[in-house]
């Protein structure tokens, strides 16, 4: 009699999902590389030195799945939570004191904390092996890109708690726009842009408006971080990671001496 | 956070934690112990009297630091009686030396002189035995340093312990790549390829690194789960426009960019050096023309690379979110790390701007201001003549310098690249020096801007 597990692996659903047994041969574990969606990402035998941890430290391998892991929880989360000023600071004390998915809060949290450590140390790592020149330049652009958008998920995600820490950290970071040349109303330049003797530029109009959504951090702000946090963000991110992905692969795999 | 808490019961607070930190570290010099003589890595460091050729070696003394960290360990548990007499701690007279010496100027000077001996001297600090020894005394400090309440106050807040596990990971990850390098370096002097080259047979990505990528998620997901359960995420009170909280700060990560508002105006501060930033970082690959160094550690190669980059990386950005984060608090002072945060503590602000000292202090007259409702072209001409110093010297660093570098010193830079790429680094890299040099002359002259320009909010 075959055992459950047999069964199961022999079975027509099964079998049709997964297109190879569990390969244990040289031919199979080659296809099988080549025919799943998941594996296929991956070239199908690689040199030892680029999956050496001491050489690529694993770290953007890291990064990936700490985006994986935020996308999840992000989710999880946004089904306990209401983006408004009536509703965000208590829909988060509930996440803590009631629902026993609690925990969750604290792995996006955290998560999203190491994300930003480890795509620094996998930036620091390419730098250090010289792994952006030529001819994986443009792969080094893509990730600046990637630690820009990075950086922006974890500071937009910092409002939504909607407790003191997170509007006044907001505040303090915005206030930075400002001071933009020519688009802050605090910025040199400003003054610059008149029509018809009326200032363009004012705290009504000017980039920091266009962050915040009005003058002060408020309900149209919280929106505003809202959908970039949880929509616009991380669609760039998506998008970016499959052309860094892709042109991994497409710049010869990992770097290594020539 | 442990405001509310009697002595009592932060000592029980603090020591609950730090039993088992010293657990792990001594756990960690066992392990280290242990694995030293299991792959006969054994070494005679103290040669005992008597010439019996017995001695005192790596292995035995690193089982002897794990039985003083169990030591510590049982100590730091006698504080769970609300008592912390036993406690291992840092001796008050070290803190008090500490914070009355510590300031931006200490710290930066420190930090530097400190990055540049790790460099220079990197032989002999990635030896392993010197590394392991550091990173104990890193640890050490840390755990000493935990049983001050102020010390304790900032750093296990919970959004800074990221800055904690950040620099324990830059550390370990600076040395390791430093330790390659240094073997690839000695290596390619004697004509030998580097490490990586010796790994460049092929093997099959399944198993190989499909297996280490599920152990890896396995690792990551089980210490994920365990900060977030032995951590909780912090929820303040509910916002409040009206209420400013003193210190306010930006989240960690941009706390380098909130600490140059000291020496910068958020027009700089916070909208075009982070855009140099960005576009530098992105610039990097089509500037480094340099086609040594690809693929492997090495730091001989590229010294001149490595060392801009470093001097960016670790010596600008990370030290400066370390003092913005740890070392700045009410009303954006410094504060020594076992000082308690005083809103009411005052820092002599008397800074002063160059159009100041020429006009006022070595020619003795006044500034000549534009008088108010004045025409544009009259405004700029009173804002030329005050502020002509401060012109001159602002355009002679950023035109005139690069080319009399590339004539000079960077002259073999400047035939490589050609005249745009060339002027792209340079100003780069001017741009980049601009935040040591303000630094420095606040530090001498009490320097606020070299250029002011109230009137367009044009300070530099
Ligand atoms: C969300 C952020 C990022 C993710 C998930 C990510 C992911 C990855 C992965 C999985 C690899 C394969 C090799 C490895 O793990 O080291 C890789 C390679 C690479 N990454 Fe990233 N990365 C990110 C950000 C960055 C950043 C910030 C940079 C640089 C500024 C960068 C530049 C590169 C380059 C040049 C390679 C090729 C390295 C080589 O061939 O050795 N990436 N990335």
């Amino acid at each position: 009699m075959p055992g459950l597990g047999e069964t199961i692996r022999e079975s027509q659903i099964w079998k049709s999902i997964f297109r190879h047994p569990m390969p244990v041969d040289r031919r199979n574990r080659i296809v099988v590389m080549l025919t799943n969606f998941f594996l296929h990402l991956h070239p199908v035998s690689i040199k030892k030195q680029g999956i050496a941890l001491s050489y690529t430290w694993c770290m953007g391998g890291v990064t990936f799945f700490l985006f994986l892991v935020e996308t999840v929880t992000g989710v999880l989360l946004m089904f306990y939570y209401r983006p408004t000023v009536q509703w965000a600071y208590t829909d988060i004390q509930m996440l803590r004191d009631v629902h026993s998915l609690g925990i969750l809060r604290e792995i996006h949290r955290w998560g999203a904390h190491a994300m930003v450590i480890t795509v620094w140390l996998h930036m620091y790592r390419v730098f250090l092996t010289g792994s952006y020149k030529p001819p994986r330049e443009f792969n080094w652009v893509v990730g600046v890109l990637l630690l820009l958008l990075t950086l922006l998920l974890s500071f937009t995600g910092y409002l939504l708690p909607w407790d003191q820490l997170a509007v006044w950290a907001i505040t303090v970071g915005s206030n930075m726009a400002r001071a933009h040349p020519f688009l802050g109303h605090e910025g040199p330049g400003q003054q610059l842009l008149t029509l018809g003797g009326v200032d363009m530029i004012t705290s009504a109009s000017d980039a920091r408006f266009a962050l915040l959504g009005a003058r002060e951090v408020g309900e149209e702000t919280l929106n505003r971080f809202y959908i970039l946090h949880c929509i616009a963000i991380p669609l760039g991110v998506a998008l970016l990671l499959a052309i860094h992905f892709w042109r991994v692969r497409k710049d010869g795999g990992i770097s290594g001496p020539l | 956070m442990t405001h509310g808490l009697t002595d009592a019961l932060f000592y029980e607070k603090v020591s609950s934690f730090l039993v088992w930190f010293y657990v792990v570290l001594a756990a960690m010099n066992g392990i280290a112990a242990l694995y030293v003589w299991r792959t006969g890595q054994t070494k005679k460091w103290i040669g005992l009297p008597g010439g019996h050729g017995l001695g005192i070696t790596n292995a035995v003394v690193w089982l002897l630091v794990a039985a003083a960290f169990a030591v510590c360990a049982a100590l730091a548990g006698s504080g769970m009686s609300g008592n912390g007499a036993w406690m291992p701690s840092m001796p008050e007279a070290w803190k008090n030396f500490i914070d009355s010496n510590t300031g931006p100027v200490v710290y930066s000077l420190g930090t530097t002189v400190l990055l540049a001996a790790l460099f220079v001297f990197r032989r002999f600090f990635t030896t392993p035995a010197v590394a392991w020894t550091i990173l104990n005394l890193m640890l050490l400090f840390l755990g000493l340093s935990m049983t001050d309440r102020d010390f304790f106050e900032i750093v296990a807040k919970p959004d800074n312990v990221p800055i904690v596990m950040l620099i324990l990971l830059l550390a370990f990850f600076t040395w390791l790549a430093t330790y390659r390098a240094v073997i690839n370096d000695d290596r390619m002097e004697r004509g030998e390829p580097p490490l990586e080259k010796l790994d460049d047979e092929k093997v099959l990505v399944w198993p190989d690194l499909v297996y280490i990528e599920l152990i890896c998620m396995i690792a990551l997901t089980a210490f994920l789960i365990f900060w977030a359960i032995a951590l909780p995420a912090p929820l303040e009170e509910p916002a409040n426009i009206a209420k400013t909280p003193n210190p306010s700060k930006a989240p960690w990560y941009f706390l380098g960019l909130q600490e140059m508002l000291v020496y910068f105006d958020p027009w700089m501060a916070g909208v075009v050096l982070p855009l140099l930033v960005v576009n530098g970082l992105m610039a990097i690959p089509y500037l480094d023309f340099n086609k040594q160094g690809n693929g492997y550690y090495t730091i001989k190669q590229r010294k001149f690379a490595y060392l801009t980059f470093q001097f960016g990386f670790l010596e600008i950005w990370i030290t400066l979110i370390v003092l913005g984060t740890l070392l700045r608090g009410p009303n954006w002072n410094f504060f020594g790390p076992y000082e308690y945060w005083d809103a009411h503590k005052v820092e002599a602000a008397d800074n002063i701007n160059l159009s100041q000292i020429w006009w006022e202090k070595l020619l003795g007259s006044s500034l000549p201001m534009p008088p108010s409702g004045a025409g544009f072209l009259v405004q700029a001409g009173h804002i030329l003549l005050r502020e002509w110093l401060g012109f001159a010297l602002t355009l002679g660093y950023f035109i005139v310098l690069p080319p009399v570098l590339a004539l000079t010193v960077l002259k073999r830079y400047y035939q490589k690249m050609g005249l745009i790429r060339f002027m792209l680094m340079a100003n780069l890299l001017l741009f980049m020096a601009a935040l040591p040099i303000k630094m420095v002359l606040r530090w001498v002259f009490t320097l606020k801007y070299i250029i002011w320009i109230p009137e367009w909010f044009l300070n530099f």
